[in-house]
């Protein structure tokens, strides 16, 4: 490792900087400054909102402009705790524009937009998000998981008063602390075998054949470790959290959590299997990456199949959308089961499709959760049979609400598309033939409930249907963009941000 | 050759009715006359850009044709793949994505002409016979308009992303559209069953497709890497190209080169595996038995002018992509499977007309006959020689436009007579004679009447059936099945009566026989405006039918380099 230079470090955490110095310039607007200033009075607590959206998109904006890595800086930073790369860019980039976009579609929400902590603790976890897409060494990876999700635990119990948002917080913090401590446990055993924390000491470590004993334990990690990130990224089986907290928090606090955590784990994920277990690692003779493979192609299935299967019969849009981001993992999962190498693939194709998916879902999702905000705010409901007539009441909203949902379904031209593409794409070149079956066959049953809310928005006769839904300036306008941003990234955008990706992939697989 | 432009006339065709649907979609909704307006000018303009692409081709199809008959008499390497390049007019190309080798690559050859034209005309009569749609006009226009985007996106897509981009681009509208502009009864349950249908069928292909593009890559990077050096450096491929390409000349170099006849599962070759996906696949838009039971409930349920883009253009997309797609890129799988898929397309062109001959929705008789005319499409594709195709080519566009008359005329009558049931009408000539001069040009066409289009374009189709009879076998373990063509053509020519049959029992029956005046007090004549869709639509059906020349030699140019590689001579 190189001698410490300061300056030159610093580029690899500023985002998570500029995220710390917003953090604290929201708690003074919000409390003031003892002596100094007296806080933004109540009524103008939304303007937070504003502050937030523009200080993260700056800091995404910089981190692109100033920040961004080169071939030549891109390595390990402070002490190995963070890798600077194009990879972990990408990422931030994504949650950083999570978190601006969460901020502006909080504004309205009842009991959270004029609340100046709901702003700060969504900073922080973004901060955490941030971290992680980075993070190459065990304890960074552990710290980081969990500053992104103890303010979540927060936020989803946000709503005090509110008897389901206390207790969609007190049930992800009991199964999250639960996956942490199997994580962690696995993370232990590692760094015992190895006696190394950083993620890529220990891949020379294990490749070295200094490690001769049996395969067994090492695997043992793997699964535990497997199973930590599965509860983060919501795979089945361990997904049982997922409807509960999607359905229980408040509205933004799930657009919030469903994206940028997710996005972050995947980053994390990624990084973790490549890293510390790439083709070169064999033990006794035995391939650890077809192990973990195995597992990945599995999970995928499961996610897949679960989530899409049950997601039919919900009736709750939330708890749908809960079902649906399952299935979006699962179809995530077929890419990371396609990153092995293989005679026909470098996996660079698959990292790439990834974080393209990660990219697309981001927009897309919140846009979803967009309208939905707009709507439970105007009419106190989320069920999915009162969206009837939204096309005649709001045909703006319906036609956001359409777009998000047919990128979800993977239906051109919004970025879907092309996500799905990419990713069955990378699993027929990895060999994975009967994997990207699988998943077209899934994305069917998918596109059924997601044609069927559209359906009911713009067939359906519904109670209310000449009473018009308004929307407030912010909303119109954070829907117009991010509709227009998800369309472009399925049309013209794709190849920037693709080529972007591949980019990223080449730096986490050195080729 | 057809000049170069200095204006790219086929993303106008694409872009000029997504332009018009985004500006739609910002209109006040109570502007409903503007928008009509609005939508119309978008069609005119589209039609006149597709008469101009088929007018031009047209011009240009003799000078084309000597040019192939050069490359054929030349011999040497590539044949099929520079014939194929050669007829590739108005091409556009811009690079996508690169990496996986996704171009925005546009192009019309003999086959796709005729059915831009098609697509333009259609679009045309389907704005203006949804004229008197009220509600929510800004919506259905808008969707209607894309949907069309994406028909006319497939056709002259010259790459499998960009066709598959547009196709199922074309799919979602068109859920909507029925869905919420259909028949109150049917219209739900009818737009899910066809857009799963079809997405099934699609999604299948798209694997078979991206499985082809992986298998030309590692081909061009191996083995065939002289290949295409070669193809680069003599200018097929434009310079560049990467191995890795969803190019449809690319990957018919890699057919011709023989990338695809590599055993990949035991002794079964690549084409031979991935054929029926890809075949069928899109075969389920073309209602290949037994696929095609989305497509009568789909479109009795649609509103007319979905219907009219549907049964008269969009059943056509799945027929040409399955052609494109399957037969031209995996000729090898084509020669096996073709064979008993043919079974399949005679189940089709009989079943389909004696279902259709049992209905008492006129609108259902209407479906249930373009099942059993886009059998005889796929048909055609199945005698894999020059005469039977060119029929089916015929046969798409015929049936295109005979189709979308007919749905046109039915919606005429139940726009006034608010019932499709048979028995109940009657005497309608007497009320709306337009009415019922369309029907039954339609009907002549429908049966095969020499003069129509109809004929021009089944009787080939059954030559065609006839002339490759003893070159066809079907190994079905020790036992091979020779010689059958014929006695299927015999079985589907029989087809032909029943579809007279009931063209002549649903004329006699809904036009004919006394009118009841007091059941329908207020039917009047149809409007200018719906004189002007069915003549419109009959004109192309007299026309072709005295003159096939108009299309013929477009569409033998087109298929030259399919027949080449499935090793026919032309």
């Amino acid at each position: 490792m190189n001698e410490f230079n300061f300056l030159q470090s610093l580029p690899a955490i500023a985002p998570e900087i500029g995220l710390v110095i917003t953090a604290i310039v929201l708690l003074a607007l919000d409390s003031g400054i003892p002596f100094v200033y007296a806080g933004l009075p109540e009524s103008r607590r939304k303007g937070l909102a504003l502050v937030t959206a523009v200080s993260l998109i700056a800091t995404a904006l910089m981190s692109i402009a100033v920040w961004s890595p080169t071939p030549e800086t891109t390595g390990l930073y402070w002490g190995g705790m963070v890798r600077y790369d194009v990879l972990a860019l990408v990422f931030k980039v994504m949650i950083l524009f999570a978190g601006a976009i969460t901020a502006l579609i909080a504004v309205d929400a009842e009991g959270i937009g004029n609340k100046g902590e709901f702003y700060l603790i969504m900073v922080v976890s973004t901060l955490g998000a941030c971290l992680i897409s980075s993070a190459s060494d065990l304890i960074m990876l552990f710290l980081a998981l969990e500053t992104t999700t103890i303010p979540l635990y927060v936020l989803a119990g946000f709503k005090r008063g509110d008897t389901r948002s206390s207790e969609s917080g007190m049930k992800y913090f009991l199964f999250g602390s639960f996956a942490s401590a199997i994580l962690l446990y696995g993370l232990s055993l590692l760094y015992g075998f190895s006696g190394q924390t950083n993620l890529y000491a220990i891949a020379e470590y294990l490749s070295s054949g200094a490690f001769t004993a049996n395969a067994f334990p090492v695997l043992a990690a793997l699964v535990l470790i497997l199973v930590g990130f599965g509860f983060k990224i919501s795979a089945a089986p361990f997904h049982f959290w997922t409807p509960d907290v999607y359905e229980g928090a408040p509205t933004p606090v799930t657009a919030f959590l469903s994206v940028a955590s997710k996005a972050g784990s995947f980053a994390l994920l990624m990084r973790f299997l490549i890293a510390t277990f790439p083709a070169a690692v064999v033990i006794n003779g035995q391939e650890i990456q077809n192990f973990w493979v195995t597992l990945v192609t599995a999970l995928a299935v499961v996610s897949m199949t679960f989530g899409n299967v049950v997601a039919l019969a919900q009736r709750n849009v939330k708890r749908l959308l809960a079902y649906s981001s399952i299935a979006q993992a699962g179809y995530t999962l077929i890419g990371l089961a396609a990153v092995q190498v293989t005679a026909t693939s470098t996996g660079a194709e698959a990292v790439a499709a990834i974080t393209y998916y990660m990219f697309m879902y981001t927009f897309t999702n919140l846009l979803a959760f967009a309208v939905i905000i707009v709507f439970s705010e105007a009419t106190g409901t989320e069920t999915i049979s009162d969206l009837a007539g939204l096309s005649r009441r709001s045909p703006w909203m319906a036609l956001t609400l359409t777009i998000a949902l047919l990128s979800l379904a993977g239906v051109p031209p919004a970025a879907g598309f092309f996500g799905k593409f990419f990713l069955f794409n990378a699993a027929v070149q990895a060999n994975l033939v009967w994997l990207a079956i699988v998943g077209v066959l899934n994305s069917i049953v998918a596109l059924f409930y997601y044609l069927v809310i559209i359906k009911v928005m713009y067939v359906d006769k519904g109670k209310d249907e000449d009473k018009p839904i308004p929307i407030s300036r912010t909303y119109l306008y954070v829907m117009g963009v991010v509709s227009v941003i998800v369309i472009l990234l399925g049309t013209i955008g794709v190849q920037p941000i693709f080529d972007w990706a591949l980019q990223g992939a080449r730096a986490l697989l050195n080729v | 050759m057809v000049e170069a432009l200095s204006f790219p006339v086929l993303s106008l065709l694409i872009f000029v009715p997504i332009i018009a649907a985004v500006i739609i979609l910002f209109m006040p909704r109570e502007s409903k006359d503007l928008i009509k307006g609005i939508a119309i000018t978008a069609a005119f303009i589209t039609f006149g850009l597709g008469l101009f692409t088929f007018i031009s081709y047209n011009n240009a199809v003799n000078d084309l044709r000597t040019e192939q008959d050069a490359i054929i008499a030349d011999g040497g390497d590539i044949v099929a793949t520079k014939l194929y390049d050669s007829t590739l007019v108005f091409e556009e190309r811009v690079v996508w994505v690169p990496q996986l080798g996704i171009t925005y690559h546009l192009g019309v050859d003999g086959l796709s002409a005729p059915m831009v034209l098609l697509t333009s005309m259609v679009m045309i009569t389907g704005v203006l016979i949804s004229w008197r749609i009220e509600d929510r006009t800004r919506e259905f226009m808008a969707f209607f308009l894309l949907l069309v985007a994406g028909v006319f996106g497939v056709f002259v897509a010259n790459d499998m992303f960009v066709l598959f981009f547009f196709y199922e681009l074309a799919i979602f509208p068109m859920y909507l559209l029925i869905a919420t502009w259909g028949w109150v009864k049917l219209r739900e349950y009818a737009a899910m069953k066809l857009t799963l249908y079809i997405l099934i069928g699609s999604v299948v292909a798209l694997v078979g497709a991206i499985a082809m593009v992986l298998q030309a890559n590692q081909f061009f990077l191996n083995e065939g890497a002289a290949v295409f050096a070669q193809a680069v450096e003599s200018g097929v491929l434009p310079a560049d190209s990467t191995t890795m390409s969803f190019g449809i000349t690319q990957l018919t170099l890699a057919a011709e080169a023989g990338a695809f006849s590599v055993p990949i599962l035991g002794d079964i070759s690549f084409a031979n595996l991935w054929f029926p996906f890809v075949f069928i696949g899109f075969g389920v838009l073309a209602g290949v038995f037994p696929f095609h039971n989305w497509s009568p409930d789909g479109h009795v349920a649609a509103p007319t002018a979905v219907s009219m883009i549907h049964a008269g253009v969009l059943m056509k997309v799945g027929a040409y992509a399955a052609l494109r797609l399957g037969v031209q890129l995996l000729p090898e799988g084509a020669q096996t499977h073709l064979p008993w898929i043919v079974f399949l397309t005679l189940v089709n062109v009989v079943y389909g007309a004696f279902i259709a001959f049992r209905q008492r929705d006129f609108k259902y008789v209407i479906g249930f006959s373009s099942v059993s005319h886009m059998g005889l499409v796929s048909m055609g594709w199945a005698t894999m020689n020059v005469i039977g195709m060119t029929g089916a080519g015929l046969q798409m566009f015929s049936h295109g436009a005979m189709t979308a008359l007919f749905f046109g005329c039915v919606g005429m009558v139940y726009d006034r007579a608010h019932t499709r049931d048979i028995p109940s009408l009657g005497g309608f000539v007497k009320v709306m004679p337009w009415v019922a001069v369309a029907f039954i040009v339609g009907g002549l066409t429908s049966m095969g009447m020499p003069g129509f289009s109809g004929f021009v374009a089944e009787f080939p189709i059954f030559v065609g059936m006839w002339n490759a009879s003893p070159n066809i076998s079907l190994q079905i373990g020790n036992f091979a099945l020779t010689n059958y063509y014929s006695i299927l053509v015999i079985i589907a020519a029989l087809g032909i009566v029943i579809t007279a049959a009931y063209v002549l029992r649903v004329t006699g029956q809904v036009f004919f026989g006394a009118f009841n005046r007091e059941k329908y007090p207020d039917v009047g004549d149809i409007t200018l405006r719906e004189r002007f869709i069915l003549v419109f639509l009959g004109t192309p059906l007299v026309v072709l039918g005295l003159y096939p020349q108009l299309m013929e030699p477009m569409l033998v140019t087109g298929l030259r380099p399919v027949l080449a590689l499935l090793g026919v001579s032309t």
